[in-house]
């Protein structure tokens, strides 16, 4: 963790094409049982062309590039906004950039801009984090 | 039907959720999270934690599981259909993991809009405790309703 500066990447990694049995392994393992992202027929009623990926299942990829990175203990903050719908079949690379190094609470830390895009480029999520170097 | 105004800092009653282990497990694998740190309690102890350590994203399910989050939904007046998660953020305290019973204590901080109204967003923050009292973590949650 030395020598590390402003607009290093962090390692990335891209998800298999996203599936319906993604979807519904998420549905019961998050406890979101909202049927927009497992019900085609309750999706095409809302007006939807497919079910599509939950937000906090994205969020939870992403977050995976910093538990890959760093202990999970020096993740002091995390956020995201979520920007684009994340449809079945596309693959998702996540990936972060350092984009400040400083101090605070007698710590170094990293500020880390985050993202998830299809292979397109199409961001889906925006986010940043917060890491204890240290 | 716009977000009723009035409950900005309204608290919601305190609820506690046990840490289950084996709930961990699926979170794990429906996430794709394959480090064994977070699926094997031997690997986690080896890695200095006391039991399967809480992914950084698991305290919003833990949340979910609020008993008092449809009638804060009504409260609110958020009309599903209209409805959009925008952000979601945490900031972290302090570790917890299987076994744990957390605490949870969620208030409405505020109600505002954009475009004219064509866009009302809420945010929600809510402070985690851990059985001991300490605090683990503060979730900050935006939800926006496309009105009109």
């Amino acid at each position: 963790m030395t020598n590390l500066k402003v607009g290093d990447a962090l390692p990335d990694f891209t998800t298999e094409p996203v599936s319906r049995w993604n979807l519904a392994l998420y549905m019961g393992a998050s406890g979101d049982h909202n049927p927009i992202h497992v019900d085609i027929d309750f999706a095409r009623k809302s007006g939807m062309p497919d079910v599509f990926a939950h937000g906090m299942l994205s969020m939870a990829w992403l977050g995976r590039v910093l538990t890959r990175w760093v202990p999970q203990s020096r993740v002091r903050e995390y956020g995201v906004r979520f920007t684009a719908i994340t449809q079945v079949g596309e693959r998702i690379t996540c990936s972060g950039e350092i984009t400040e190094l400083f101090e605070a609470d007698g710590e170094h830390r990293a500020r880390i801009a985050l993202k998830t895009c299809n292979e397109q480029g199409q961001v889906k999520l925006a986010g940043d984090a917060i890491v204890a170097l240290a | 039907m716009s977000l009723n105004r009035s409950m900005v800092g309204h608290c919601s009653p305190d609820f506690s959720v046990p840490v289950e282990a084996s709930r961990l497990r699926l979170f794990a694998k429906a996430i794709g999270e394959t480090d064994p740190v977070y699926t094997e309690a031997a690997a986690a102890r080896a890695a200095g934690h006391p039991d399967l350590p809480v992914p950084p994203t698991y305290l919003f399910c833990l949340e979910s599981e609020s008993p008092y989050g449809q009638q804060l939904r009504i409260d609110l007046g958020i009309d599903f259909a209209r409805l959009l998660h925008a952000e979601q953020r945490f900031r972290y305290h302090r570790a917890c993991h299987a076994g744990d019973t957390l605490t949870f204590r969620q208030r409405i901080t505020d109600i505002y809009d954009k475009k004219g109204g064509a866009l009302e967003f809420a945010i929600r923050e809510t402070d985690v405790t851990n059985q001991r009292g300490e605090p683990v973590a503060t979730l900050i949650n935006t939800l926006v309703q496309r009105n009109g």
